[in-house]
């Protein structure tokens, strides 16, 4: 009998929280900030969803009711992809050394 | 147009990069490369999916607008914010994502078909559970996390909103998602997705009304896993890799910094969840105490004095501290003390703040070295060879009664050993108890001077009187 390519994913999930879970407890306390930014960040790959949704309209009806909700999500999710990433990143610039000060 | 296996091959490189970003964040160090990382995994996300519907008709032209609008949107927040507005920046990202969730699992349930998952009337029972279960939690997130952010950002009272019964309710609410799912899944009624979607917010914003303000750090990290769940829920819909993998870091990752703050405050997720902590039963013999006991109080003068003569000083940053948005005077206090050849540590208790590294943050952007900054754990034994203790904002956190009265509702909490200090200065701008509700002895002991004030002016102050 063929195995459910749902089992496969299920795999790749219950892996994924494992890697996750070292993962997360190897992040240093002092950048427990940005870590939560940063998942927002990725976690908004969502975006894929929004994007086929989007593009499933015809071209004679681009913006059907599936399709609008696509596109809102769309920029819902380009907002925290962008935001997230850049505070991040401005977050992470702030992070010096003793010695990098005095420079 | 790529083949769907070659684009599932892209997903997971995606998701391996997710994975290294978090990766990097183990240390400031590679810290920023994990973030490059995370950029990439994106960008290599989002060209692959354009390439596996390879439709470049004149929708694409739309999605691209929609995209750098939400981008120019999310650039300018990132630049504009400041840092002592992050927890409220990222609860409000939170909503983001989960009503982006709740929107693809809507755009799913009205258009199965571009999906692949059968057709409108007739949607796979597996897709159709994993998709209301994607937009329930994402709903939950959304308010949630709505509310998180008018609390945070004092639009809305951070003080617990508590009802009778209101358990009940959630419970029954609860229970009622799922039965609901199950009729939808029988039935696949549009009646019934949008009931569970509007019962879902409703949860989300009963859930976190009755939690108060300094038990905000497990709320947000809550909603954070929360989020991940629901991108994970989506990506099992959508069959795809990246949203999966991404979704479970997420998740767990919410999960543990929860349980950290959790036990940073030594109470059950449970208890934190049912909120209603803090609340003004023990104002009564809070009077009581107050006018009995005498307080030693002292203005900047007498701080600067004592800190002058200190050979070491550790300062204990708060959420106050992140109010007055006093770290800049306190790094220009901290560089003065340094020149006089004073050690100057700084101690970080991990529920400091509304939400984890809240403080790490805040001394960050004031050039404050990481090198300096250290966790509870790490400097607790620091305090009593030290001379001076500088509590900046911060207040149970520093509370002795968690070690030493079983009946106080912080008892067991960990706290910073500040009381073992030669001296203690206490910025503050009154004797009011903090957030758990109860007096700190802290203020009543012989060694401890109290500095009413705002805590930046009070800096200001005594870096004037340390010339």
């Amino acid at each position: 009998m063929e195995i459910d390519p749902f089992i496969f994913r299920l795999s790749i999930f219950i892996l994924s929280i494992f890697i996750g879970y070292y993962v997360v407890w190897s992040v240093t306390p002092s950048l427990h900030t940005p870590l939560m930014s940063v998942t927002n960040a990725i976690s908004s790959v969502i975006i894929v969803g929004a994007i086929i949704s989007a593009l499933a309209g015809t071209s004679d009806s681009i913006f059907n009711t599936s399709s609008i909700f696509g596109f809102i999500a769309i920029i819902l999710a380009a907002i925290n992809i962008f935001g997230g990433f850049l505070v991040t990143q401005r977050m992470l610039q702030m992070y010096k050394k003793k010695k990098d000060k005095k420079k | 147009m790529i083949s769907a296996n070659l684009a599932a091959i892209f997903y997971l490189v995606s998701g391996i990069l997710f994975i290294l970003a978090l990766r990097g964040l183990s240390s400031p160090d590679t810290s920023r490369q994990g973030n490059y990382f995370g950029i990439a995994g994106m960008i290599i996300a989002i060209v692959v999916t354009f390439l596996s519907i390879g439709n470049f008709s004149t929708s694409l032209v739309y999605v691209i607008i929609f995209l750098v609008i939400g981008g120019a949107i999310g650039a300018y927040i990132a630049f504009k914010i400041p840092m002592t507005a992050m927890p409220e920046l990222v609860a409000g990202f939170h909503s983001l994502v989960g009503l982006a969730a709740v929107f693809v699992a809507i755009a799913a349930f009205l258009n199965p078909a571009a999906f692949n998952l059968g057709n409108v009337g007739n949607i796979k029972l597996a897709s159709l559970i994993e998709m209301s279960i994607g937009a329930a939690v994402g709903a939950i997130t959304f308010s949630g996390s709505i509310i998180a952010f008018l609390k945070l950002r004092g639009i809305m009272s951070g003080a617990p909103i508590t009802f009778s019964g209101q358990h009940i309710l959630n419970l029954i609410l609860g229970i009622s998602i799922f039965v609901l799912i199950f009729y939808l899944c029988k039935t696949q009624s549009t009646n019934i997705f949008w009931t569970v979607i509007v019962i879902s917010f409703l949860v989300g914003v009963l859930l976190i009304i009755p939690i108060g303000g300094a038990d905000m750090p497990v709320v947000i990290s809550m909603l954070n896993s929360y989020s991940g769940w629901a991108a994970a829920g989506i990506g099992f819909t959508l069959e795809n890799t990246a949203l999966i993998i991404t979704g479970a870091l997420v998740g767990s990752s919410g999960a543990i910094l929860s349980y950290i703050m959790c036990k940073a405050m030594n109470r059950s997720f449970v208890s934190v969840i049912l909120g209603g902590f803090g609340a003004d039963n023990s104002a009564e013999d809070k009077k009581e105490k107050k006018d009995q006991k005498p307080v030693k109080s002292g203005n900047a003068e007498d701080a600067a004095f004592l800190m002058k003569n200190a050979s070491s000083v550790i300062i204990v940053p708060g959420y106050g501290m992140a109010v007055a948005q006093a770290q800049h005077a306190l790094r220009e206090m901290v560089d003065k003390l340094k020149k006089n050849d004073i050690k100057v540590t700084y101690a970080i208790h991990p529920v400091a703040g509304r939400m984890p590294g809240h403080m790490n943050v805040l001394l960050a952007e004031a050039n404050v070295p990481y090198d300096e900054v250290f966790e509870l754990e790490d400097i607790n034994n620091d305090f009593a060879n030290s001379d001076v203790a500088f509590v900046i904002g911060a207040n149970d956190v520093t509370n002795p009664v968690a070690k030493t009265d079983p009946k106080s509702p912080i008892f067991g909490m960990p706290v910073l050993d500040v009381e073992k200090c030669k001296s203690v200065l206490f910025v503050k701008r009154s004797l009011s108890p903090g957030y758990a509700g109860i007096d700190n002895e802290l203020f009543y002991k012989d060694n401890t001077l109290m500095l009413f004030a705002d805590a930046k002016k009070m800096t200001e102050d005594i870096v004037k009187n340390l010339d």
